[in-house]
């Protein structure tokens, strides 16, 4: 009997707990509800409605906004086609960002590695410097890389004074500039979670594996990057997804000639007044992204080493 | 239709007024929020309004019309005034959008001149104050080359020695109206053959620009691009900078198109919106303001209060030869809209 109640008593604390919990969470969701599903939710429904005549929406149902995200009914011989238009330009920036994840991971590894090994103090130091590009605003980063890079810029303006070409070198407005500005620009993001995985280690493993014999390479190959795997996929997470949006960078180094997801959607909503297609193409966006994180997530789970 | 380019020195511009507003006018007894074109906005003139009225103004940039349009539409903008281009008037009339004040019965809108004071996209003057009107042409770096720029070909049949060094103004509608009026059609036109021609025109062409991008100001200045399509007031600019940007005429055709200035209906500073659509019609204050962007204005006497280098500046003062091809911008009516922006996605994929 008395075992009982002592059962039920916990049992009603711990009801309490959980009743308290939600409590404090309420906040939080009732602000995840209005502020993030709520929209998302009207972008769904606005991706189901006609276009109005000058932008908006007329509240007719119609499928022709998704339809039109996949295919195209060419204007001059009306057939339906695959909208390769579409599909260019989301694999022109699925591409990019892909490249950038790849870029600011071998640039950022030996970067971490290298702040990780350092001592404990020194370590703050070189972290503060990393994240100081965090201080500006993203604008007048990619504007410096601009300066930098241009026709009469600081690159070639120093090889021209150095008599190592006479024509400057076309830097700006090429894909090489549009990738080494998303680089520059998300290298911090992936240097951090980085080293957060790496000032974890534990170096004697490391040392371990010489007095084995491990080659250097096998070293890197077998110990580090199974053990730092987790802060590799945080940081491809946090460059990959604001990648695939990017949308400053591209325009401002790239000239604007070629559009990336972001413009293909603004052009919706502006000069093209279609906003239904631009609701079809922001949750496709969407879905892109959710089906990226979970590759990633059970890429994360399948990893055999454990760690301790 | 009419970006004013140099976004950066927009946004240091914009700071300006702010830091200027909120030390010069400590005691200001109202405020006006303007939305406008970057780099658009004469900021003597703007000076002189907030001393006469005691107000406060404040300056926000746009880069397109589309933008102004779709901000301005979700309400509680905060702006009481916005400045757009004569073929979006429709638009912001027929959505309800404006508030009628009337300036053509205001004090000032005797100096409207009369060309400008009975115009089509809004009989009577009764929502709009002209700002400022230009036409869409070409500008060419004479450095790079030297053979005839009054033409369309610039753009769309390059010439070797402009080849990757072409920047296209991306306005959606400028850009594949030049199109059409290349390849002999009217603008806004429905006519597939001749979209057809303009479709191929503008594809076979892009291989050959380096850029399609707002900051034609600052790139020709930095030598980034040699050749743009661009508005003439920014070819004024471009010229004072460096003497060899010279601003073609096509003659294949051009548009001409005008700003004005308007009050919105949910604007909270209507008395002071009123108070500056009449100010903007004295010619000194018009004179001013053109001073600054360079292009005119639409209001008669106000070439007295110019710089002596604008009343016969080449890039103002169309050529006689040149008059009979300009055509006045309108609004497209949505189904040519939705041709020109499939046209536009295949162009830009």
């Amino acid at each position: 009997m008395a075992e009982r109640d002592a059962l039920s008593l916990i049992e009603a604390e711990r009801r309490r707990d959980i009743r308290s919990r939600w409590l404090l969470s309420t906040p939080a969701l009732l602000i995840i509800l209005f502020a993030a599903l709520g929209p998302l939710f009207i972008v769904l429904v606005y991706s189901f409605l006609t276009p109005g005549d000058y932008g908006d929406v007329k509240w007719t149902f119609s499928t022709e906004g998704w339809v039109s995200v996949f295919l195209q009914r060419d204007i001059f011989d009306d057939t339906l086609t695959i909208a390769d238009a579409h599909l260019t330009i989301f694999w022109r920036s699925i591409k990019l960002s892909l490249m950038t994840t790849v870029v600011t991971l071998i640039v950022g590894f030996p970067t971490a590695y290298f702040i990780a090994t350092r001592s404990e103090r020194t370590r703050e130091l070189w972290l503060f410097l990393i994240t100081i590009p965090f201080w500006t605003n993203l604008l007048i980063r990619t504007l410096a890389m601009l300066v930098v890079i241009r026709n009469e810029g600081l690159i070639n303006t120093m090889l021209i004074r150095f008599g190592l070409i006479d024509q400057p070198l076309q830097m700006l407005f090429t894909d090489g500039a549009i990738l080494a500005g998303m680089v520059y620009v998300y290298l911090p993001l992936m240097v951090l979670p980085l080293y957060a995985s790496m000032e974890k280690l534990d170096f004697r493993l490391i040392e371990a594996g010489y007095d084995l014999y491990a080659t250097p390479f096998r070293v890197l190959t077998r110990i580090i990057i199974p053990l730092v795997k987790p802060g590799m996929i945080a940081g491809s997470i946090l460059v990959f997804i604001p990648s695939l949006g990017a949308y400053v960078t591209p325009s401002i180094l790239g000239g604007g000639k070629n559009l990336m997801i972001g413009n293909l959607i603004e052009l919706q909503f502006g000069a093209g007044r279609n906003w239904p297609l631009g609701s079809a193409l922001s949750i496709a966006l969407m879905l892109i992204v959710m089906v990226a994180l979970l590759a990633y997530v059970r890429n994360a789970g399948s990893s055999g080493v454990k760690h301790g | 239709m009419t970006a004013k380019t140099g976004g950066l020195k927009a946004g240091l511009m914009a700071l300006t007024f702010a830091l200027m507003a909120s030390t010069g006018i400590a005691h200001a007894e109202g405020e006006l929020n303007i939305y406008n074109w970057g780099n658009y906005t004469s900021p003597e003139m703007i000076k002189k309004f907030e001393d006469k009225y005691n107000v406060k103004v404040t300056i926000t940039d746009y880069d397109s019309n589309d933008t102004a349009l779709a901000k301005v539409r979700q309400g509680g903008s905060g702006f009481d005034m916005v400045v757009p281009s004569q073929n979006y008037m429709p638009i912001w009339i027929s959505e309800g959008l404006l508030l009628e004040t009337d300036p053509g019965k205001m004090e000032n809108a005797k100096n409207i001149a009369p060309e400008w004071a009975n115009p089509d996209f809004d009989p009577g003057r009764k929502y709009s104050v002209p700002w400022a009107m230009g036409i869409v042409g070409v500008v060419v770096n004479t450095a790079a080359y030297d053979g005839d720029i009054n033409t369309w070909g610039i753009i769309f049949d390059t010439p070797d020695a402009l080849k990757g060094k072409v920047n296209v103004v991306p306005e959606m509608t400028d850009v594949i109206d030049a199109a059409v009026l290349y390849n002999g059609g009217t603008k806004c036109t429905g006519d597939l053959e001749i979209l057809k021609k303009v479709r191929d025109t503008l594809l076979k062409a892009k291989p050959n620009w380096v850029a399609m991008e707002y900051g034609t100001i600052e790139k020709m200045g930095s030598g980034d691009i040699m050749a743009s399509s661009d508005w003439n007031g920014s070819a004024f600019r471009q010229r004072l900078a460096n003497p060899k940007v010279k601003f073609g005429y096509p003659k294949e055709g051009y548009v001409n198109w005008s700003d004005n200035l308007v009050v919105l209906k949910d604007a909270k500073n209507v008395e002071n919106a009123k108070l500056f659509q009449n100010f903007m019609m004295d010619p000194e204050n018009a004179g001013m303001n053109s001073a600054f962007h360079r292009y005119a204005n639409g209001i008669a006497g106000s070439d007295a209060f110019m710089p002596a280098d604008m009343k016969d500046a080449p890039e103002i003062k169309i050529p006689d030869e040149f008059k009979s091809v300009g055509v006045p911008s309108q609004t497209c009516p949505p189904d040519v809209q939705a041709l020109y922006t499939k046209i536009w996605t295949e162009l830009q994929k």
